[in-house]
């Protein structure tokens, strides 16, 4: 049972992250990338969070959880430059 | 356990999806940042609770709901920070808004 789900839940994200990068790719404006990165690094720990599942390394779980506490990060980084680069 | 760890991470992986509609479909980056923020964080938590609960591991339990809280805590703050900076650098368009409560501030 744990092959189905993990197909259809690994299929379903990687679905996911095929828009967002199609986003990625056209927004308009910085903002709309920003935010795309961030959408892209949560699909990132949801993948890895599956392919724990599938694979049944309980490790793995941990690499996400260290992805969850350092993920934002990059989000605060790209809004302070976005703050920056407003100013003449 | 197998059956509810399957159970979430169906149900995180359709909200992962729904949020990368959202991202797509949504017009502009305000709203935009409302599909992440809420189904982006919500799907992401989800997988890994769900990841965790089907390995019946308790250490890999608690560093899921410690990754997720920490998910939990810092997301409304980062997406905060950027909708302040995507209004005042003029990346989205206040016309849009009815309520525009940071024009004082500008």
């Amino acid at each position: 049972m744990i092959e189905i789900v993990s197909d259809i839940a690994l299929a379903l994200l990687g679905v996911a992250v095929a828009i967002t990068l199609v986003r990625l790719v056209r927004g308009p404006t910085a903002a709309d990338r920003i935010v795309a990165l961030d959408l892209l690094t949560l699909l990132g720990i949801a993948l890895i969070a599956a392919f724990a599942f599938r694979a049944g390394i309980s490790l793995y779980v941990e690499v996400a959880a260290g992805l969850c506490a350092v993920g934002f990060v990059s989000t605060l980084a790209f809004a302070r430059y976005l703050i920056g680069s407003a100013r003449p | 356990m197998t059956i509810a760890g399957s159970v979430f991470v169906l149900v995180g992986s359709v909200f992962c999806l729904l949020a990368a509609i959202g991202i797509l479909r949504f017009p502009d980056a305000l709203t935009r940042m409302h599909a992440v923020s809420k189904a982006g964080i919500l799907g992401a938590g989800l997988v890994v609770v769900g990841a965790a609960l089907a390995s019946g591991d308790l250490a890999a339990l608690v560093w899921a709901i410690l990754g997720v809280a920490v998910l939990l805590v810092s997301g409304p703050v980062a997406a905060h920070l950027l909708a302040r900076a995507s209004l005042r650098s003029g990346n989205s368009r206040p016309a849009q808004l009815s309520i525009d409560e940071y024009a004082r501030d500008r």
